[in-house]
């Protein structure tokens, strides 16, 4: 993990206690570190990562990208740190792939992996929409349309 | 599953013994799971985390495995034993008190195998060893993940591994962290020295209950960090050393406290049985400072025939939801600060009676 405030390596992983059970994690190089525990508390907050707000609010073209499958945008994920679906690591790979390194220092998976070999890709893809077709489908009490999304599902799964 | 059945019970976590439970108290591994062709939990709906629930628990209910595992509806659950769950570290804070929606928990009954249902992964594997396993933990959990994944297709990816809600889990989606109690490099203010030695390796350290909780009574948890780019044992390895050092660093203020202010540390301890067995009003926190002070006294030998796990059975006992179940009723702070000392009065009376 890289420090918040260079790039060095962060080594200190601070703890900030902000009140009732609200706490807030810093990662920080040595150095950083030491500067950042002499200034006044207020300053702290800032100490959050700010390429968000560097950039600016304006909706920005990464920002805008969206996901196929779960409809996320990727401006969505920079504010809540959570992606939408499986897919968004297809979908945002570009924008991910420098957000990895620098948590993880890689960007390729050496452990294990599943016994069963995961189902063909298109069919996975496909799959993801047809549920959210069906999840719209419900929502707007469209239920022949519905009826007939969760016929193709169960067609693919059992395909 | 009744829940008060597991009130006596220590839990595999307390159990005071495994190797090195003189500083380890437990080791915990955590897989991160997610199903193929469903929104990660905080984008499915009601009736996406209904079906995920469905699925699971068909998968864990046929899972084979040589143990049972009982799946528990936590969104029936009251909020006290929600937090009793907890405190057993069998479901975080967020499962218990921030996610909503069908979620759940499935448990074997020596409380050492628990997976979680809509976390912030659709599935979250745990085990819980008490004393240094990472060994044991790991061969138990992949062997849970094996079984579950004979049932479930896992949204696995070719370059990025297993796939996560949260980018910083994925790859091995494996969280492996292990508790230790640090009481002499507190006390002799060394305890930076651990902090120095994780440094290298870009690991964290965090309070009893995970993320975000601050350390109380000396304990610390160590976990990895990094998730991607490295196998399940190197990662495992890596963890292993750096134990091993805090280890030698916290033996080595142990002897030295021992040698050098033995009488000192006699009256600390004996301070610590003190206040615990005649205060009137006594907060969690200051009962597991003095509860510190104990279980590192029974390790230096300054207390006679008080067994670890008595320790433990007392911090346990003591936290709020367990407090209110052994009390039979919902206390508020004040009253459960006056609850937790009569308990402990009457615990050290009938130690006291029984051992001298």
């Amino acid at each position: 993990m890289k420090c918040q405030r260079c790039p060095k390596q962060a080594t200190l992983h601070i703890t900030e206690v902000l009140g009732e059970d609200r706490f807030e994690e810093v990662h920080l190089c040595e150095e950083c570190a030491k500067k950042y525990l002499h200034e006044p508390p207020q300053k702290k907050a800032e100490a959050k990562p700010t390429e968000s707000a560097a950039e600016g609010e304006e909706p920005d073209a990464v920002g805008e990208k969206q996901c196929e499958a779960c409809g996320i945008k990727f401006v969505e994920f920079r504010n809540h740190g959570r992606l939408g679906c499986p897919h968004d690591y297809d979908a945002f790979k570009e924008d991910l792939l420098p957000l990895l390194e620098s948590v993880h220092g890689d960007t390729r998976h050496a452990g294990k992996s599943p016994r069963r070999l995961p189902k063909a890709k298109g069919a996975q893809l496909e799959l993801a929409q047809l549920r959210r077709k069906l999840q719209q489908f419900v929502t707007d009490e469209k239920y022949e349309e519905a009826a007939r999304i969760r016929d193709r599902i169960k067609e693919l799964e059992d395909g | 599953m009744n829940l008060d059945s597991l009130l006596p019970n220590l839990g595999e976590w307390l159990r005071g013994t495994g190797p090195e439970s003189d500083v380890v108290v437990s080791t915990r591994i955590r897989l991160a799971r997610n199903l193929v062709n469903f929104p990660f939990t905080n984008r499915a709906s009601h009736h996406q985390k209904g079906e995920i629930a469905g699925r699971a628990k068909e998968a864990i209910a046929k899972a084979d495995l040589p143990y049972k595992l009982d799946y528990i509806d936590v969104a029936v659950l009251s909020p006290l034993d929600r937090q009793f769950l907890v405190e057993r570290q069998l479901i975080s804070r967020e499962l218990a008190a921030v996610l909503d929606g069908p979620r759940g928990v499935a448990v074997d009954d020596k409380e050492s195998v628990s997976v979680m249902v809509n976390e912030e992964d659709h599935l979250r594997l745990q085990v819980l060893r008490s004393g240094f396993a990472l060994d044991e933990a790991w061969q138990d959990i992949d062997r849970v993940d094996d079984a579950l994944e004979a049932r479930l297709t896992y949204a696995f990816h070719a370059q990025f591994g297993y796939l996560t809600a949260c980018p910083t889990n994925v790859g091995i989606g494996m969280r492996a962290s292990v508790m230790l109690h640090l009481p002499a490099l507190g006390l002799t203010k060394q305890i930076d020295k651990v902090f120095r030695a994780l440094q290298k390796i870009n690991l964290a350290v965090r309070g009893l209950h995970g993320e975000g909780s601050r350390a109380f009574g000396d304990l610390y948890q160590i976990s990895n960090q990094v998730t991607l780019g490295k196998s399940e044992s190197k990662v495992l390895n890596e963890i292993r050393e750096v134990i091993q050092t805090i280890l030698q660093y916290e033996r080595q203020a142990r002897n030295a406290l021992v040698k050098e202010r033995k009488q000192a540390e006699q009256d600390r301890v004996a301070r610590a049985i003190g206040t615990l067995g005649s205060a009137t009003m006594i907060t969690s926190e200051e009962t597991m400072e003095l509860l510190s002070a104990v279980r590192l006294g029974i390790h230096l030998h300054l207390l006679d025939d008080l067994p670890a796990t008595t320790v433990n059975q007392l911090f346990i006992h003591t936290q709020a939801a367990h407090l209110q179940k052994l009390m039979g009723q919902p206390l508020d702070g004040e009253e459960r600060n006056a609850a937790r000392a009569k308990y402990l009065r009457s615990k050290l009376r009938e130690l006291g009676t029984s051992q001298r």
